[in-house]
């Protein structure tokens, strides 16, 4: 299929077929450098699409609503939320949970696929990196107002004060304030180390003073030396090292806010990796649900191509699959302890007053992603759109499960209280998405949401042993008198693309 | 084939430029430009043999085995992050010994005493109940040194470099490949080390002017 240079990027084309012997390329058409610079370059560099000002709009109102909700909560206290005694955690720490489990998909793509080299992760990872650090913002925000008195909060610190008070660090919750900063403050540092070199790029095309302003110094004054590279690489290997273990704590740490605690349905020694599982999975759904309508509007098809996105459907079916084992395994387990308390919470959660939110998360959670065996349903953009915001809601639900359910039905009946949400806690959870939204937006706007100088450095063309199968290929390159890599287009997989020449 | 625009000084009277004569701008260096990552791996072994000292090559993304051919050592950062990990491994366990389970008055910035917590009947130095933050703050130290230190070893940030006085260099974040060979190298003869990366099959040569 012959595109032209308008439409480039703006059509699929199906890479995802499996030829034995062969490496699929991960990026589409392209065979100079200069074409992914401009690719990537050209959407912050052009007027955005009319769709990027609605959805701006939306999410700029959704945040006015967000600073509304929470005035009015520090102005008078969490009794405006629908909070009651023993339902003490309701929205608010479902919410944090839920982005907390959002952000894991961009550190998990960025460290651990990085170490295990998976190259596809080039396409995506700046994206979901800036997806991860926006939803741990989001996150963040929850814990911060849910204390009432925010202005106290700095006793979530370790730090001298007259009261001579220090926190208490046997406690899961300082863990948490612990797991989440380092977290948040490790995931920003990856992003940014990542974007000094693109930045450098963004620079070095800026024609405005502004921007060549901001972007040389957002770049530090990178000029791709490759001293500077060799000692880049080895931090970044490093930061991927560290980020590993990080991904893994993170949510495993949010569970023992739950798990160490006494009450039944939390007190199982099952929620670290179930948690971890579940943030996996909710963290994928949620950059397919942005890289969908990401590449449509900005042209970005042969980039993040479809074999991209096969590959997360196909996360998200792994872990979809994990998170469907802990469902049955939580209630295995509930039945087979014979504690009466355990068994009568889990029923509860099933056929108690919260019956209808249960089963939302079971069917989005559990069977919707098995919809992703099928490759026809993988490799199809507007049904995986649609399950990915399936998967969204459901793993929302399932943390409001966890955390209503248990609390409202505990130990003695009388002291049994039902929650139900008012109006400030529905806006301020939707005044998050728009934060995010807003977030995300402005990152589009003006940053590489592509890791340029990642995704060149996978292309064939990068390697310098690259064989002169491509000559026809390199415009411009004339002078491959070196005698070098010869033999190697024997040697080498091809590199199987539409576009390429036949040889 | 190869468009040399060589941009002179005034007044190229001398062959030993990195003494500055007076009435003329001070020469930083040479810039070569290549068009493929093997056509700079080539050259970089070449400039290499003849015995450069301070020079580089600028890469829009780090060409594999470029900084080997170069004869770049491997850098001591991941010697220097393991002991900053160890510090925060120490901090870490130091910090929460000293104010939940000890009443120790010491001086950080202001007098502090510890508070011996005594929670749900654990021992009061209960190494496991202080993993996680130990973990956390050690992970925080590492990751923060290995970037800092990594931007202080190669002399980041510098927002001003004579290099970014060259048009041509723009591209070495786009889609070039640059040798750059600096004036204050013992070998650096101007017209000497023009023609050698002539040699080289260079597409252009610059001199880049401080």
């Amino acid at each position: 299929m012959q595109t032209t240079s308008s439409t480039r990027g703006f059509v699929d084309r199906d890479n995802t077929a499996e030829t034995p012997g062969e490496r699929a390329s991960l990026v589409l058409g392209m065979h100079r450098f200069g074409e992914i610079t401009h690719q990537v370059c050209r959407v912050s560099e052009n007027p955005p699409p009319m769709a990027w000002y609605v959805a701006f709009a939306v999410s700029i109102g959704l945040v006015g609503l967000l600073g509304v909700a929470v005035t009015y909560l520090v102005f008078t206290g969490v009794g405006v939320w629908g909070l009651n005694n023993p339902v003490m955690w309701a929205f608010d720490i479902t919410n944090f949970v839920f982005w907390v489990g959002i952000g894991h998909a961009g550190t998990l793509i960025s460290a651990i696929l990085f170490l295990f080299r998976q190259k596809w992760r080039t396409g995506i990872n700046r994206f979901a990196e800036a997806m991860t650090i926006f939803a741990v913002i989001c996150a963040g925000l929850f814990p911060g107002i849910h204390v009432g008195r925010v202005w106290f909060a700095y006793w979530l610190f370790p730090i001298p004060n007259q009261m001579e008070m220090w926190p208490q660090f046997r406690s899961p919750l300082l863990w948490d304030v612990f797991a989440v900063s380092t977290y948040f403050t490790v995931s920003l540092v990856f992003w940014y180390v990542g974007l000094i070199p693109d930045l450098a790029t963004m620079r070095d095309r800026a024609t405005g003073k502004v921007q060549q302003i901001a972007y040389g110094f957002f770049s530090l004054g990178w000029r791709g030396s490759m001293r500077h590279w060799h000692r880049y690489e080895v931090a970044y290997l490093l930061l991927a090292a560290l980020a590993t273990p990080l991904v893994l704590s993170v949510h495993s740490v949010v569970s023992f806010d739950f798990a160490v605690s006494q009450l039944p349905g939390w007190h199982t020694t099952i929620f670290p990796p179930y948690f971890v599982a579940g943030a996996i999975f909710s963290g994928f759904a949620m950059v397919v649900t942005l890289a969908v309508p990401a590449r449509e509007l900005f042209g970005l098809k042969d980039l993040i191509t479809l074999r991209h996105l096969d590959n997360m459907n196909k996360i998200i079916l792994v872990t979809g699959c994990m998170v469907g084992y802990a469902y049955s395994m939580e209630f295995f387990i509930a039945w087979y302890s014979g504690a009466m308390y355990e068994k009568f919470a889990f029923v509860n959660r099933a056929f108690g007053q919260y019956w209808w939110a249960y089963w939302i998360m079971v069917s989005c959670n559990v069977i919707t992603p098995q919809l992703f065996w099928f490759k026809r349903i993988r490799t199809s953009i507007p049904i995986m759109f649609v399950l990915s915001l399936f998967v969204n809601v459901g793993m929302w639900f399932e943390r409001f499960v966890i955390i209503v359910t248990s609390l409202a039905n505990d130990f003695l009946p009388t002291s049994w209280h039902d929650f139900v949400p008012t109006w400030v806690d529905i806006a301020t959870m939707f005044g998050a998405f728009g934060l995010f939204g807003t977030l995300f937006l402005l990152f589009c706007r003006y940053l590489p949401m592509i890791a340029i100088a990642e995704v060149k450095a996978t292309m064939p063309e990068a390697d310098p042993h690259h064989g002169h199968a491509h000559e026809g290929a390199h415009a411009g390159s004339h002078d491959h008198s070196h005698g070098h890599g010869m033999g190697a287009a024997g040697l080498r997989p091809a590199f199987r693309d539409p576009e390429a020449p036949t040889h | 084939m190869s468009t040399t625009a060589t941009t002179t000084s005034p007044a190229p009277r001398a062959d030993r430029v990195d003494v500055p004569l007076p009435g003329t701008q001070r020469v930083w260096g040479m810039i070569a430009e290549f068009d493929t990552p093997a056509d700079i791996m080539e050259a970089a072994k070449k400039v290499r043999a003849e015995g450069f000292r301070f020079w580089d090559c600028h890469t829009p993304f780090p060409v594999h085995g470029l900084d080997k051919a170069m004869g770049v050592k491997r850098t001591i950062l991941p010697v220097l992050v393991f002991g900053a990990g160890f510090t925060g491994l120490l901090a870490g366990l130091g910090l929460q010994i000293f104010t939940n389970s000890l009443s120790l008055k010491i001086w950080a910035m202001v007098w502090v005493t510890g508070y011996p917590f005594l929670i749900s009947g654990k021992p009061l130095l209960s190494i496991p109940a202080f993993i996680p933050v130990v973990f956390e703050v050690t992970v925080l130290l590492s990751a923060l040194s290995a970037v800092g230190l990594m931007l202080l070893m190669n002399g980041l940030p510098r927002l001003y470099h004579p290099l970014f006085t060259s048009k041509r260099f723009l591209r070495a974040t786009d889609d070039r490949f640059f040798i750059s060979i600096e004036a204050r190298d013992p070998r650096f003869v101007r017209s000497r080390t023009e023609a050698f990366l002539r040699s080289l099959g260079a597409k252009s040569i610059e001199v880049i002017e401080d």
